[in-house]
């Protein structure tokens, strides 16, 4: 790692004088960022640590409704606090990495960092979530801009997320074993308005929503209404662990599986 | 250089750290509490499993400065002072969980983590709880066995594999 100055504001206005200032970067829960910052892959002049700032933690429900979540919660507290209202919100924390990453991972990190196949943003999209900051609040179909890449600002902190509840949801991750990470997950989510379908793993483009499944869905929630359907192979990731056709394929797989085990 | 205070194994340590100290930098060589292993480095192997304010994590993947405050737990402090082995340890070494042992510290600290959160945890459960955690010499079974013993449940009930 190179040297960096170290920052631990507890209070949301600290960090953000903290972070005004020139290449200073935001740590969440740091399981992917401080791997980043060993291999040298990013070298900030100042790191300025959330994690001790309580105002942006913890699990409640919103006057209308919606499940909001604090960008510095952890997984682990999504996974236990989340299960009664949003159980497969709190499905899905549950089987991020492994448990000790789950007790240091946050929401924020996760969607700040957008990684291509990272859970938590397929949630996000599929619910169509807000995600609050201490400047303004996004739309989750406005906040993924692609791979790697959101419509934060420079020194912009994701405070909480607001998942508005669904009437049915499920999250399906074909796991890639050795990351962890989803090889292809697929978040479906039933509303009263219509069925959002957000899938990660699988584009170069980062997570989507796959719009022809939804619309499939929204006038008849059964795995037959998607049987047969599948995304083409274009725009789909390729590596050696999946090629783009099969990547394509299990976006349809992994999309039947969460209808079928939608609750 | 800032400086950085914690409780490690129920004492109070401190020391000079840099911004990008790790955790288990801090414990190994400012401490010299070398029972952390660091395996891989990169957060996968789980040798370097310690608690923090009561949770499993991986002390190679947290700044030292981020535990400013915080009550460490390592496999130091997990023995008696006289050296008598807690209930974990012995079933450890009862069932042979271990055969070249650089991954037991961090096996024992995230068993000591489940168990306290589930006390009689099902083989299945505890298999899906040492996901981070890896072994390349037991194959699992016999770590799998004594942490169904330290829990107190017979380990006949698990079959060979």
């Amino acid at each position: 790692m190179y040297a960096f100055d170290f920052e631990r504001p507890s209070t949301l206005a600290e960090a953000e004088k903290a972070l005004a200032g020139e290449d200073a970067q935001a740590l969440g829960g740091g399981q992917t960022l401080i791997p980043t910052l060993k291999q040298r892959l990013a070298m900030p002049e100042k790191l300025v640590s959330l994690g001790a700032i309580q105002e942006i933690k913890g699990v409640c429900k919103g006057d209308d409704g919606a499940l909001c979540v604090g960008g510095g919660t952890t997984h682990a507290t999504v996974a236990r606090e989340a299960a009664a209202d949003y159980p497969a919100l709190a499905a899905l924390a549950a089987h991020i990495g492994d448990p000790a990453v789950r007790n240091r991972g946050t929401i924020g990190g996760s969607i700040a960092n957008n990684d291509p196949a990272a859970c938590y943003p397929a949630a996000v999209l599929a619910s169509g979530a807000t995600v609050v900051t201490n400047k303004r609040k996004i739309a989750a179909d406005d906040y993924f801009k692609g791979m790697f890449e959101t419509a934060l600002d420079e020194g912009e902190i994701i405070t909480e997320v607001r998942f508005p509840v669904p009437e049915k949801a499920s999250y399906q991750k074909f796991e890639q074993p050795a990351s962890r990470f989803a090889l292809v997950g697929v978040f479906v989510a039933k509303y009263a308005d219509g069925v959002r379908v957000g899938v990660t793993g699988a584009s170069e483009g980062g997570v989507f929503r796959w719009t022809e499944a939804e619309a499939a869905l929204s006038a008849d929630f059964s795995t037959g209404a998607v049987e047969g359907m599948a995304r083409p192979a274009d725009g789909m990731m390729s590596d050696l662990h999946g090629s783009a056709a099969y990547r394509a394929h299990l976006v349809g797989v992994m999309t039947r599986r969460a209808v079928a085990a939608a609750s | 250089m800032p400086q950085v205070s914690m409780t490690v194994n129920g004492k109070p340590a401190s020391g000079d750290v840099e911004g990008r100290t790790l955790l288990s930098s801090f414990l190994r060589d400012t401490l010299g509490l070398t029972g952390t292993h660091v395996g891989c480095d990169t957060s996968q192997c789980g040798a370097c499993v310690v608690h923090v304010d009561g949770e499993a994590v991986k002390a190679c993947t947290m700044f030292a400065l981020e535990a400013e405050g915080a009550e460490v737990a390592t496999i130091e402090g997990q023995a008696a002072p006289d050296g008598t082995l807690n209930a974990i340890q012995a079933a450890f070494q009862e069932h042979h969980g271990l055969q070249c042992g650089f991954c037991t510290p961090g096996m024992v600290m995230s068993a000591a983590a489940l168990l306290k959160d589930n006390p009689k945890p099902s083989e299945a459960e505890i298999r899906d709880y040492l996901e981070g955690n890896l072994c390349r010499c037991t194959g699992y079974h016999n770590i799998v066995k004594a942490i169904m013993a330290a829990s107190g449940q017979d380990v006949g009930a698990i079959a060979a594999e």
